[in-house]
């Protein structure tokens, strides 16, 4: 039987159990569409990395205490001294960022804010890149003379003064007045965490504002990329050697942005089969359909069979109901996934991203749900005995 | 005239539960080309059990059944469905018209299993309800047509593939005596001016009458095999079909 043929006949099957059809086609829509939006949003936070990563540049190496294989935050033992040592190693004071940081009540008159306080040095900005909207960034001389100047995130900026110009302005960082130096330029949104909502201050002044010596972390530009490597292998050394009973670890962007791949590849999956379970359960559903169809119309398959229709092509005519069914399912699923996956990007903090490869992923998905799923019922059907199937009422 | 269906000791036994029951013991007949035989004999005798082996529709549990010199025991299922579609018209004692479809696509079914093209189908299966005169109901579903009408649609279902063999079960059993005797006016037409061997079960004693063959069956066997015309069994001649 030509497949013309058959996808005539399954249309008209079909369509004379309507309401059968859009459940079971319901139940593929849905499945199809939260893979889609998953997918997107996994293809989404994924691209938003890479982003990051290209703004920074790949010759970031970030020096923290503690093994990183562990994965358990350490608390520092690193010093002003220890930057300046690692500073000699580098052999360029600038291209040394370091940070110490606590999370701190931040207030403008009456408005307070909660908020992440980087102590960092002059350089943070370059190492780093961030760039400035209004005002300044912290200077030498600021953090020489622990002075009491503050860079708002944008975040921060708006929250505490609106649309009005906070350079110049009086805040008060954990009840210590500061002067408001400048604000940042807005990042946005990374991993669902808002990058505008910290303040910088000179880190001598943060560290005696938090009462410590303690510097949390480095950051170090590399000149060569290809040298990365062995710097960083000398940096781990020189702080083993100044603290011998500590342990150091040195991450480059790419290290961080494959382990962050990998736990996005992970969570991608993880969601991804839990969308495929409902995409599973509407496969049973097909099935059932499928096998509910037949017998109802055993004796059409009996005719059929005694009129010349071989086997396979009441196989083929049941696969093709099937596939047609979960096909009808994925386009529309996509449809619907398309849908979803704007609204989440509208209204949700998650990152998405609509690729033609997840959108054609769906509909092969649906069609081979359809295919997996109506083989058994097909192939029953295609085993009918004709003279009993004519018998049935 | 050649043999279009050979049936040699034929049995059929269906298994039920524990049981098994013999619908044919050893049947043993030659349908030749252009043959018209009735067969009749008793509620339960196995009229329909050996109407089906006679259409490929059932293989014999034991014996030989050959249609168009293939041994139905031994050919597989798409080569049987092949045979069927090319060598039998069957009409069913029900019909058997698919309800949703017009009289034109009823028709036409057959077709789609010889891989004719869809304007092809619809163009012989109109000319096929024309011979049985309902070319102007083509377009109404089985529903929408009486009985006799309904069965001119099943007649024509068999006939559209240009069968050697038509077998049709009780045909006339549920129509009055005028649809009926209709009917076999177009069969024996058909029979006779395009050598379409008709075996047709009946209770009717008309329409057994006007076979030129009858068959007899009882309790799965069958007692007597006559023709009409010569009064002899048809063991003993060769020609029975081509006599005029
Ligand atoms: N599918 C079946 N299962 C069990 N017994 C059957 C089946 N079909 C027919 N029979 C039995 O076989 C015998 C012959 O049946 P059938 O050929 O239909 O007779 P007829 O058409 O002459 O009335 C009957 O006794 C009937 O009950
Ligand atoms: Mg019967």
């Amino acid at each position: 039987m030509r497949i013309g043929e058959a996808a005539r006949v399954a249309v008209g099957a079909l369509v004379a159990a309507r309401l059968r059809t859009g459940l079971t086609v319901l139940g593929v829509m849905i499945g199809v569409s939260s893979v889609m939006v998953l997918i997107a949003i996994g293809d989404g936070t994924r691209r938003e990395v890479a982003g990051r990563v290209d703004e920074l540049g790949s010759n970031l190496l970030l020096v923290v205490p503690g093994k990183v294989e562990i994965g358990m935050p350490t608390i520092s033992r690193m010093q002003l001294s220890d930057v300046e040592a690692v500073a000699r190693v580098v052999g360029d004071p600038t291209r040394v960022a370091a940070s110490v940081a606590s999370g701190e009540l931040v207030q403008a008159g009456p408005v307070k804010t909660f908020t992440t306080v980087a102590g960092v040095l002059e350089n943070n900005r370059t190492v780093l890149v961030r760039d400035i909207a209004r005002g300044a960034y912290l200077s030498r001389a600021d953090v020489d003379s622990a002075r009491r100047v503050a860079v708002l995130g944008a975040t921060v900026a708006r929250v505490l003064y609106g649309g009005t110009d906070p350079v110049g302005r009086q805040i008060t960082v954990a009840g210590v007045r500061f002067r408001v130096a400048g604000v940042f330029a807005p990042l946005g949104q990374s991993l669902g965490v808002d990058r505008d909502d910290e303040v910088h201050i000179p880190l001598t002044t943060a560290q005696r504002l938090f009462a410590t010596t303690r510097v949390d972390g480095l950051a170090v530009r590399a000149t060569d990329p290809a040298g990365m490597a062995a710097l960083g292998d000398r940096i781990v050394a020189e702080l083993g050697e100044r603290h011998p009973d500590s342990a150091f670890s040195v991450v480059t962007q790419d290290q961080i942005l494959s382990v962050l791949g990998d736990i996005l590849d992970v969570l991608t999956g993880v969601l991804g089969a839990t969308a495929g379970i409902s995409l599973l359960v509407s496969g049973v559903g097909v099935s059932n359909i499928m096998l509910v169809s037949i017998r109802e119309r055993t004796r059409e398959i009996g005719l059929r069979k005694a009129v010349g229709a071989r086997p396979s092509d009441i196989a083929a005519q049941f696969l093709t109901e099937a596939v047609l069914l979960t096909s009808v399912g994925g386009v529309l699923g996509i449809a619907l996934g398309v849908a979803a996956t704007v609204a989440v990007e509208r209204f949700t903090p998650l990152p998405t991203l609509l690729t033609g490869w997840s959108i054609a992923l769906s509909f092969g998905v649906a069609a081979g749900v359809g295919i997996i799923f109506g083989v058994l019922p097909a192939l029953r059907a295609a085993r009918l005995d004709p003279v009993p199937a004519l018998r049935t009422e | 005239m050649t043999a279009a269906i050979e049936v040699r000791q034929a049995a059929r036994a269906y298994r039920v539960g524990q049981t098994e029951v013999a619908a044919l013991r050893g049947v043993s007949l030659t349908v030749r080309r252009g043959d018209h035989l009735a067969v009749v004999g008793p509620s339960g005798s196995g009229k329909s059990t050996l109407l089906q082996l006679l259409g490929g529709l059932d293989r014999p549990t034991a014996g030989s059944v050959v249609i168009d010199g293939h041994d139905t025991v031994t050919v597989g299922e798409a080569e049987l469905a092949r045979i069927r579609n090319r060598v039998i018209g069957f009409v069913f004692q029900g019909f058997h018209l698919q309800p949703r479809t017009s009289a034109l696509d009823n028709v036409a079914l057959p077709l789609v299993y010889r891989g004719v093209r869809r304007a092809e189908r619809r163009r012989r299966a109109a000319e096929m309800l024309a011979r049985v005169g309902l070319a102007a109901r083509a377009g109404h579903l089985p529903g929408q047509l009486s009985g006799g009408e309904q069965q001119r649609v099943a007649i024509a279902r068999a006939l559209v593939t240009g069968p050697a063999v038509l077998l049709a079960d009780e045909p006339t059993g549920n129509l009055d005596s005028a649809a009926g005797r209709h009917l076999l006016d177009l069969l024996e037409q058909l029979n006779t001016e395009h050598g379409v061997a008709l075996a047709i079960v009946t209770h009717d004693h008309e329409v057994a009458a006007r076979a030129r063959r009858q068959i007899v069956m009882r309790d799965g066997r069958i007692v007597s095999d006559t023709d009409t015309d010569t009064a002899t069994d048809t063991d003993t001649i060769t020609d029975s079909g081509v006599c005029s």
